[in-house]
């Protein structure tokens, strides 16, 4: 439980970048073995609020104190000697050194100017089986679960004596399972006298695992709220400011004809083993399949597969009646395929581009956009006005870099660019990550209006409620193979994440329907 | 570029702070020796602009730099480093030569244009091989331009010795049907050796600008250098886009080596090393940031550089070397100049930009 003493004190905290203030006035305070949730919306100033906490950024006024003391973090370095550590959401790991290794890396402890493997693996087994981590010292990243991975990281702060670990959007990569094995593994650290903010928007976390929650919106913190007071409800309209819908509003669907005929479909992965291993599905028109699965087993080389990025060694592909196996992407284009890729700054955007360049993208050699080889700017920007208006793109203008847009603003980009196409299938994957609420609201709107208007549509998702609540039916994906199409409103999570951890789907339907069962019980008996 | 002009006016910061700090440098330098360098400076200067003889070499120079700079500059856009720019121009300054001296009898009307349109395709294929092993294999264009150097400067000096001479180290000169020279530039600059290079070197800065900016195949390749993923994605073809980028670099290139024998020397003779132009064509490139009036003017500062270093001996009393020295640490300064952006993006990343401290970052 949580003390009364205060381990961090913000006070004041301002941030100017020019005229732009993206912190202004915020009040953060941490208690001793608290777990504190900082919610906010994108770019609302989460992350330059914990970059000065964790000395990337000096913040323009306001006062910090550590421990009751005051103190001017002016360093990574001195944030780390203050006991501060982050786990970041993108991993910093070396794949071909061990974890004892990584652990200590920029802290090797030597000998003689030998490195004292052994000492550091001891000290790393020491903290792992302390906060109950079961990570192996001695195994090679690369050869490791994500969740571990991330229990590495966590490690990593822990070697270098960190009290106070900030969490950057944790769960994004993990199974539910996992998940749940992290907020243990949370819980435990807090009771040894650790505390954490999690950075996150996902609000059902929040009230598993937070004792208080600060939500933030443009740059000032509105409220620092007991969590077990405070409903998802109310800290959804607290951080957009407004009043927001979580069910995705959605007629029956209306299915016809396949539009995506994908058959005994094999694709190699980059590393050389069968990482997609002989799949049959359909998409039908005017309906939403979703793609559930744990990242890592064949979802990202399906669709590269779909969209022409990646050779198939076996099978066949069809889009609307056409054969597209092992054509060219601007072939499979052509033919009708809108695509949405899963990361939106590496495929989606060339980044130093202006809006109107990137909304040309997929259509600049085409008429109007350009004659005889030459492109006309004219028409490319009026389309681009137009998309940007229709789609509400929040840009100053069309002339600007996609790299000037808020990560919602690059997606709403794509998804114009994509869906003005009227391509017979959409396929959308991970659209709607590290987005918030307002812009997840929107995307799964168009994403439901695509498929009302006839289209299919293909949702390859690692959120499973972004899965259940928009697709109509899913398939989900274990170790390179569909191990079951369930209808989306006859499934529910566990079942669906016994089906991702690769329980087939009789035994997930007794399971699930048995810890149903069980949790009646005791919501009863309450 | 100019879509953005805030962007553009902020970044000539850069390339005028790299002429300054080579040009203070210099001075430090020379003052440590004991030379007066406000002397040197001024002989450098009024020695260049004093004389329209010496004005038209330094333009002269910067002609020949003005392609293999364009010619470099295009292969970087796609993301592609061409060090071979030297061979490329070395290659198309002898089969220019080649096809002037073997069909002397054809009229200028047709003799000069297909004397350089040999060095130049001959420069776009000789920078090709680097293109077509890249984008089959995989092959690093850096290490395969290096070396079509080497083969490029032995192979030339095969041709000049064993065909185009009996036994000289150097060819015949080309007839006046095959000369670029212009009688009244000549008589303007009381006899230098400027000619019409300057203006076809002008015409293709705009067709350059124009190819980049306005054509489908200039946006694939800006496209292709910036993010060639996303460019993928969206149907671009990466091989072709590798091969035409090194195929027009080196076409420039080429292009660069004709203008330069055709209009410099009217001949070519053994070398003993790869020609300068191309390698300070990579400075002027990168000096004038890939954009192709910044690339010319650059051409025109490493001109007067190159010309006006000669007075620093006989008018101010500094030695060759140290000459050599200052115009190389101006040089350096130059091609440095990343890293003067990189503290300038430094400081602002600390206290100016919102971008830097949200980018990647999906809070």
């Amino acid at each position: 439980m949580p003390t009364s003493e205060r381990v961090i004190e913000m006070n004041g905290i301002t941030k100017e970048f020019g005229s732009f203030r993206a912190n202004d006035d915020i009040h953060l305070d941490l208690k001793k073995g608290e777990i504190h949730a900082l919610l906010g919306e994108n770019g609302a100033g989460k992350s330059t609020l914990m970059n000065i906490l964790s000395g990337l950024l000096e913040p323009t006024s306001g006062e910090i104190k550590v421990k009751g003391k005051s103190v001017n973090i002016t360093s990574p370095d001195v944030a780390n000697e203050l006991g501060i550590g982050m786990v970041h959401q993108h991993f910093m790991l070396v794949d071909k050194f061990t974890v004892a290794e990584n652990i200590m890396l920029g802290r090797e402890k030597s000998r003689f100017g030998y490195i004292d493997k052994k000492s550091a693996e001891k000290e790393v087994q020491a903290l792992s089986d302390q906060y109950g981590l079961k990570v192996d010292p001695s195994a090679l990243v690369e050869n490791i679960s994500v969740g571990m991975q991330q229990r590495v990281e966590i490690l990593k702060t822990l070697y270098r004596g960190a009290d106070l670990l900030i969490f950057d959007e944790p769960t994004g990569v993990l199974t539910p399972q996992e998940i749940e094995e992290l907020i243990g593994i949370m819980h435990k650290m807090v009771n040894e006298d650790k505390s954490i903010i999690l950075i996150t928007h996902k609000l059902d976390e929040i009230k598993q695992v937070a004792n208080r929650c600060t939500v933030i919106r443009r740059g000032k913190s509105i409220d620092t709220v007991d969590v077990s007071k405070t409903s998802q409800q109310e800290l959804a309209d607290m951080m957009v400011g407004r009043s927001v819908s979580f069910k995705v509003d959605k007629k029956p669907a209306t299915p016809k004809e396949a539009v995506l005929k994908v058959e005994d479909l094999t694709v190699k992965s980059n590393r050389g083993f069968d990482a997609v291993k002989g799949i049959s599905f359909e998409v039908k028109a005017g309906e939403v399949l979703g793609i559930a699965g744990v990242d890592g087993n064949g979802q990202s080389e399906l669709i590269q597969a779909i969209t022409g990025l990646t050779k198939s060694s076996n099978g066949s592909i069809h889009l609307d009646g056409n054969n597209i196996t092992n054509k060219k992407p601007r072939k499979i284009t052509e033919t009708g395929l809108g695509h949405i890729p899963e990361d939106r700054q590496k495929y989606g955007l060339i980044l130093p581009m202006t809006l109107e360049e990137n909304i040309a993208l997929q259509t600049y050699y085409q008429k109007p956009f350009s004659s005889h080889g030459f492109l006309n700017y004219k028409e490319i920007k009026q389309h681009a006005k137009r998309l940007i208006e229709e789609f509400d793109v929040r840009t100053p203008s069309e002339e600007h870099s996609a790299a000037s847009l808020s990560g919602g603003n690059q997606q709403k980009a794509i998804i114009a660019r994509e869906v003005d196409r009227d391509p017979a299938l959409l396929i959308a994957a991970q659209p709607t990550r590290g987005l918030d609420v307002g812009a997840i609201e929107y995307i799964h709107s168009r994403l439901i209006e695509m498929r009302d208007n006839g289209k299919g549509v293909l949702l390859m998702s690692y959120e499973l409620d972004e899965v259940m609540n928009v697709s109509d039916r899913i398939a989900v994906m274990y170790d390179g193979k569909i191990i079951a199409i369930v209808n989306a409103n006859e499934t529910n999570e566990s079942e669906l994440g016994l089906l991702m951890a690769g329980v087939p789907l009789k035994e997930a339907k007794e399971k699930a329907d048995s810890k149903g069962k069980e949790k009646e019980t005791i919501d009863s008996s309450i | 570029m100019i879509r953005q002009s805030r962007g553009f006016l902020s970044s000539l910061v850069v390339p005028i702070l790299s002429i300054i700090f080579g040009f203070v440098f210099g001075a430090i330098l020379m003052l440590l020796f004991g030379y007066n360098p406000v002397v040197a400076y001024d002989a450098m200067i009024s020695g260049v602009f004093g004389s329209q003889y010496f004005l038209g070499e330094a333009l002269r120079q910067a002609t020949s730099l003005t392609f293999t700079g364009l010619g470099f500059a295009l292969a970087y856009k796609a993301g592609f480093f061409n060090i071979g720019v030297s061979g490329q121009a070395l290659a198309g300054w002898v089969s220019a030569i080649w096809v002037a001296l073997a069909f002397p009898e054809l009229p200028q009307l047709v003799l000069l244009p297909l004397s350089i349109l040999a060095g130049t395709l001959v420069g776009a294929l000789w920078a090709s091989i680097a293109g077509t092993l890249r984008a089959f294999f995989g092959t690093s264009e850096v290490i395969v331009t290096i070396m079509l150097n080497y083969t490029a400067l032995q192979l030339t000096n095969f041709i000049i010795r064993d065909i185009l001479s009996e036994t000289g180290n150097s060819t015949e000169s080309v007839g006046e049907n095959a000369s670029l020279s212009l009688q009244w530039l000549t008589d303007l600059t009381q006899g230098s050796r400027l000619n019409a290079g300057l203006f076809i070197a002008i015409a293709v800065v705009i067709l350059y600008w124009i190819f980049i900016t306005r054509t489908t195949a200039g946006f694939e390749i800006r496209a292709v250098g910036l993010n060639s993923f996303a460019s993928t994605y969206a149907g671009m073809s990466a091989k072709k886009n590798i091969i035409l980028s090194m195929f027009l670099s080196g076409a420039l290139a080429g292009l660069g080596g004709a203008i330069h024998g055709l209009g410099t020397f009217g001949n070519i003779f053994t070398q003993t090393g790869l020609p300068s132009i191309g390698f300070d064509g990579i400075s002027v490139a990168l000096l004038g940031l890939g954009n192709p009036i910044g690339i010319f003017f650059s051409s025109i500062l490493f001109g007067v550089l190159n010309v006006g270093a000669a007075f620093m001996p006989n008018r101010a009393g500094v030695p060759d070397e140290m000459a050599s020295i200052v115009t190389a640490a101006i040089i350096f300064f130059i091609g440095a100049n990343y890293i003067i952006r990189y503290f300038i993006e430094k400081r602002a990343s600390r206290d100016q930009s919102p971008t830097t401290a949200t980018r990647g970052g999906e809070e």
